[in-house]
């Protein structure tokens, strides 16, 4: 019998080469219910990665799989999405990858609105390194690059994305499956620049660090911390700790992808039939 | 009607890219080899294709690899700084075996350097730019036709043997203007792109090599769910940590070109039928050296000239055979002197090799190339 979504999974590849209790396995789960969920063609989907724990994914999926180099997954999605636009092209990315070494290719992905979905599996951590700080490791959390608590201030990578232009913004987390799936479902949906962070555990780098190594309690801490975006919005500032974070649909706007906007500059120069 | 028209260098490289088939282009702007970023901006829409200033070299380099794994033709250009930061991904392309041309329209260096005069510093980069073992074809024009011609062939190259094939064009080159006639569509012949030749239920394996070395690994979005990674990988695409594999690729990666070598190894030899010294030339620097030549036989010198089209793999066997008939080679290069170390280990002592170099920024001027011969047949320099 064929369990649940199996056909997305390359068999031979699995057992994957996560630790236990990491967050990454939900994630990439979340992928394909919502590959699943749309109805999108195995054939015509093409899945795309950078370097790090995450980006360890596509050689797990079923599809056409991409790993790329460290932060360059944006770049090649966007080659493989204007050449091929019948493609449904979904990237793969973790914290470091796209927020700090491809943080260029991120602004501008979101601002040319390229047709892709983007899943950035946010464990606050470099974790494939044995767990340094990236740009989103929040301040005051330790690393072993930061082993008297990371003074940087982190990113919001949600609000980043949209300032740049992305057109679908939003955010869960792996506590919260079904909301997740329905988050990258939502950006799958969007003919654009979709951006869908999903925070999960790095029990081994980050949680270990930081009073948090078993895996259960950072998933109560997802559930405790995480408030959807309309009770966040009514929520006095008060009560906007330092720990709590909006999870929801940020951001939806309808804008000419990059690839129709080409086709007229084609139709325009007389390529059209060529 | 003449077809004759007037052109650059640069433009010529366009259109010879777009008549072997290349229908994606990314870039970023860098003098001198901006023209060809723009003539792609301009042209490529015309034939259904697509252009797309990146935010940088990088992304330029990673975009272009993109369109080429979902089956399109793809080539990317820059100049010295540019091309230092695509060297990254010069590497993924050589390791994980992706057609692409990276034209460099060299200009003085290292960094920033002297923007944007004439310089040909970057042949070992060219060979190595990039971290670890791997083979690299680099091609170097010397006229404006040439330019187009050379375009075609490094698309083809770059097709047939699926590894990145550099235009290492120079700013003489990149900027000069010509009067050409370029050939009908007809007459050019154009590598396509391989494709797999069995199935993914009779056992598909993407990195498999044919007959000539080469996988015949297929396009994204043809049902091969195929698996391209960077890492080190056996036939089946996925990465493996095994010393028996990683050595085996390494040394497949090298044949192909290796086994290939005589084919694609271009010289031209002019006045060498009886000469007794010889100048080893390319791109832009062929020009003068030529002249220089042709100048020294009027003064009764038998002095010829070898130009390197193909720079990489490196002509070992034309420059082997000259240097069991000469008394001489002078190397002219615009740069410190790179080109002459290989040849030197080919000539390996047959025959004096001396060094005509020019590092200042400005091009050869025949009479410099012309007193290097003097001093070879003179006996070295004083």
């Amino acid at each position: 019998m064929e369990r649940s979504f199996e056909k997305y999974f390359r068999q031979n590849r699995l057992p994957h080469l996560w630790c236990p209790g990491c967050g990454n396995g939900i994630v990439m789960k979340a992928i394909v219910q919502a590959i699943e969920k749309k109805g999108l063609d195995q054939d015509k989907t093409v899945i795309v990665s950078g370097i790090g724990c995450s980006s360890r994914a596509s050689g797990y999926m079923d599809f056409d799989t991409l790993h790329t180099a460290h932060g360059r997954a944006i770049p090649f999605a966007t080659g493989i999405k204007l050449a091929n636009p019948e493609l449904n092209v979904i990237v793969i990315t973790g914290d470091g990858d796209c927020t700090a070494i491809g943080g260029n290719h991120f602004i501008h992905g979101c601002r040319r609105n390229v047709d892709l979905t983007v899943v950035l599996f946010n464990n606050s951590i470099y974790g494939m390194t044995g767990g340094q700080a990236s740009p989103m490791t929040p301040t005051h959390k330790k690393a072993t690059t930061a082993p008297y608590g990371a003074i940087d201030r982190n990113f919001d990578a949600c609000r980043l994305a949209e300032a740049a232009g992305a057109t679908y913004v939003a955010r869960s987390t792996a506590f919260h499956v079904q909301h997740l799936t329905d988050m990258i479902a939502g950006g799958i949906d969007n003919k654009g620049f979709s951006f869908v962070e999903a925070i999960c555990q790095c029990p081994t780098s980050f949680g270990r660090k930081n009073k948090m190594a078993d895996p259960a309690k950072m998933m109560m801490w997802m559930r405790d911390n995480a408030v959807m975006k309309a009770a966040w919005d009514k929520l006095p500032d008060d009560k906007k700790t330092e720990e709590k974070f909006p999870i929801g649909l940020f951001y939806n706007e309808s804008e000419t992808d990059y690839a129709t906007a080409y086709n007229e500059v084609i139709q325009i120069a007389g390529g059209a039939d060529k | 009607m003449s077809k004759a028209r007037l052109m650059q260098g640069n433009e010529a490289c366009v259109e010879g890219a777009l008549a072997a088939g290349v229908r994606f282009f990314g870039g970023y702007p860098i003098t001198p080899s901006t023209e060809v970023a723009e003539g792609m901006a301009k042209l490529l829409p015309t034939v259904g294709g697509k252009f797309v200033q990146m935010e940088d070299e990088i992304a330029s380099m990673g975009v272009v690899l993109g369109a080429s794994l979902a089956g399109k033709k793809a080539v990317t250009a820059s100049s010295g700084p540019g091309i230092s930061l695509k060297q990254e991904l010069i590497g993924y392309a050589a390791a994980a075996e992706i057609p692409v041309v990276i034209v460099n329209v060299q200009r003085v260096g290292p960094s920033t350097g002297q923007p944007t005069a004439p310089s040909q510093g970057d042949v070992m980069q060219a060979r190595w730019g990039t971290h670890g073992d791997h083979p690299m074809i680099a091609l170097s024009p010397w006229s404006v036709r040439e330019a187009f011609d050379t375009a075609v062939m490094a698309v083809n190259y770059s097709e047939r043997f699926r590894t990145p094939v550099i235009l290492l064009m120079d700013e003489i080159v990149g900027h000069l203007r010509e009067k050409v006639e370029l050939p009908e569509a007809s007459a050019i012949e154009i590598y396509p792109r391989r494709k797999p030749s069995c199935s993914r239920s009779e056992g598909y394996e993407p990195f498999t090599p044919d007959k000539d070395l080469v996988p015949n690994t297929a396009n994204f979005g043809e049902g091969y769910h195929i698996h391209v990674t960077g890492l080190i990988h056996d036939d089946t695409g996925f990465p493996i940590g095994s010393p028996k594999i990683t050595r085996e690729v390494t040394k497949r990666l090298h044949e192909k070109i290796e086994i290939a070598r005589d084919e694609i190894t271009h010289v031209e030899e002019y006045f060498m039928d009886d000469a007794e010294y010889a100048v080893v030339a390319f791109g832009g620097t062929a020009r003068t050296a030529y002249e220089a030549v042709a100048n020294a036989r009027k003064k009764g010198i038998k002095v010829g000239m070898v130009r390197l089209i193909t720079i990489w793999p490196f002509a070992d066997k034309a420059i082997k055979k000259i240097a069991e008939k000469v008394k001489g080679i002078l190397v002219t290069e615009l740069n410190y002197g790179q080109l002459v170390g290989e040849v030197e280990r080919v000539v390996a002592g047959k025959c004096p090799v001396e060094l005509c170099a020019k590092y200042d920024m400005t091009i050869f001027e025949p009479a410099e190339i012309e007193a290097g011969i003097d001093e070879l047949v003179a006996g070295g320099k004083a």
